[in-house]
């Protein structure tokens, strides 16, 4: 290790890159969801026609080879692709450019939900064909989610802690939040952290079509995410990616960096439930958020936004509408609470990073985010879901909710930067 | 037949490697010319067998160095 001041014990973040549904880079997808389009439209990734769900959130311009050389380009999992595409941005937009002996104090932690799934299934489906031997030596290293990490650590020569996390839709947020940890306590003065995903081919697909979790409004896309209108019935799958250069603050303030916001609160629990459903009584999400905001010190006025999770299933959105109720009582009705999933889809392993993404740039421009296709009350779910129409507003704080299959809870709790 | 063997030889190469047409000439090697490492030259042989429809055992891989000796084995397993 390099030799290096104290930790300040705060982080910040200082770069930002995302791949989304609605576009790839900050400037592209921001205006285009504070207008309230929709990046939901028929799959075209693979033949969806025998599927009942036929719809998903597709990164549309989005080419591995900008970022990649050729021969990676044309094979790694579009995961790693998407994950690599996110830090580049993140590390462009921060200049931060450590020397080669610094290099060993910055680390990567970017989250897959998944991995490589559309290497593993085009794999199994050679060795079904052709035997063993016809099976890529590429799969195992395409395959394992922690390859994005691998991959970014590999690309940029930082030698620092270099992990992974798994939580299924709720990985982007710990990834930040470990990070965060793992920041603060002085085991990195920097890390590239975040969350990625690319789970539309034909297993990810039918898988959450058995899971009977997806919506089935084939006919008409646009509106078939609508977190919190009564007439919900599933979540769109999305893919994409969200990665943030984190520092050190101190080091942060020293190279005169731009700071988007700092971390101030990570709440974790786990529900020990069900496999998929969420406990009926919100307790998780309501530790989760309760943890988070007793290590910000902030009083429940204070926050001014909430990202929600927002899947647009029936029991998510009730639940989490609870456990919001549960945590700020009468203070929940006047806290602005929307669900960007409802544009760009639920990008599972890369949804917490997109989200917290959404938090910092509220905080910046003093806008949020709507929910959009919310037509139709729900008396349970009976918050201020920003409806359809973007809102001004002074934000110093967000919370932001991640919930993941396993019983997955956290919450992350941003500042605005300086 | 050996002339076309080449031309595919190149064709393959070039996709998996993501290298220049102008640099697979017959004596380049996969590994020390054309930036292939032990991951890829396993990848480039089993292309190869797709292409050719040929088997190419395990303990004749090492014969494969040069995009010369692809094309000679080629050449002799098709012949075969």
């Amino acid at each position: 290790m390099s030799d290096r001041p104290q930790p300040s014990g705060r982080v910040v973040i200082t770069g930002v890159g995302a791949v989304t549904p609605l576009g790839t880079g900050v400037d592209v997808f921001w205006p285009r969801m504070l207008a309230g389009e929709s990046g939901v439209a028929p799959i075209t990734l693979l033949d969806a026609s025998e599927y009942t769900t036929r719809i998903a959130a597709e990164v549309k311009d989005f080419n591995p080879e900008d970022w990649l050389d050729r021969k990676e380009a044309r094979r790694i999992d579009r995961f790693i692709a998407l994950a690599v595409a996110g830090a580049a941005m993140a590390i462009e937009d921060s200049g931060f450019k450590p020397s080669e002996q610094e290099k060993d104090d910055v680390g990567v932690l970017i989250g897959s939900g998944i991995g490589g799934l559309t290497y593993l299934g085009e794999q199994h489906r050679r060795q079904i064909e052709g035997g063993p031997g016809k099976v890529s030596p590429f799969l195992v290293p395409y395959m394992i989610p922690d390859m994005a990490s691998g991959y970014v650590s590999i690309l940029n020569g930082f030698r620092g802690p270099n992990t992974c996390v798994v939580t299924a839709c709720a990985t982007g947020a710990n990834a930040i939040g470990d990070a965060y940890h793992i920041i603060k306590r002085g085991d990195a003065t920097a890390m590239i952290a975040g969350g990625t995903e690319a789970p539309i081919n034909e297993l990810g697909l039918g898988g959450f079509c058995a899971a009977r979790a997806m919506s089935n409004r084939n006919d008409d896309p646009d509106h078939a995410s609508r977190p919190f209108d009564k007439e919900r019935d599933g979540f769109v799958i999305g893919e994409g990616s969200a990665v943030f250069v984190m520092e050190d603050y101190a080091l942060a303030k020293a190279r005169g960096a731009k700071i988007y916001g700092e971390v101030v609160g990570y709440g974790m629990s786990g529900d020990a439930y069900h496999i998929t459903q969420p406990s009926p009584d919100a307790s998780g999400a309501t530790r989760a958020l309760k943890m988070a905001i007793r290590q910000s010190g902030l009083r429940h006025d204070q926050i001014g936004y909430i990202n929600a999770h927002g899947t647009s299933t029936y029991y998510n959105d009730k639940l989490e509408t609870l456990a919001i109720k549960n945590v700020l009582g009468e203070q929940a009705y006047k806290t602005p609470v929307s669900s960007t999933k409802s544009m760009i889809g639920h990008t599972l392993g890369a949804a917490g990073a997109i989200e917290a993404l959404v938090c910092l740039l509220t905080m910046r421009d003093g806008i949020i985010p709507p929910t959009i296709n919310y037509e139709i009350p729900d008396p349970e779910c009976d918050l201020d879901y920003v409806p359809n129409v973007a809102r001004k507003a002074r934000v110093d704080y967000t919370a932001s909710n991640s919930f993941g299959f396993g019983g997955h809870n956290v919450t992350l709790i941003l500042s605005r930067g300086e | 037949m050996s002339q076309g063997i080449l031309e595919r030889v190149k064709k393959v190469t070039v996709e998996e490697l993501g290298v220049k047409e102008e640099e697979v000439v017959e004596a380049a090697s996969f590994t020390e010319d054309l930036g292939a490492d032990s991951l890829d030259v396993v990848e480039l042989v089993m292309a190869f067998e797709d292409e050719f429809s040929i088997e190419i055992p395990d303990d004749e891989v090492g014969e494969i160095k040069t995009v010369g000796d692809a094309v000679s084995y080629i050449s002799k397993k098709s012949a075969a």
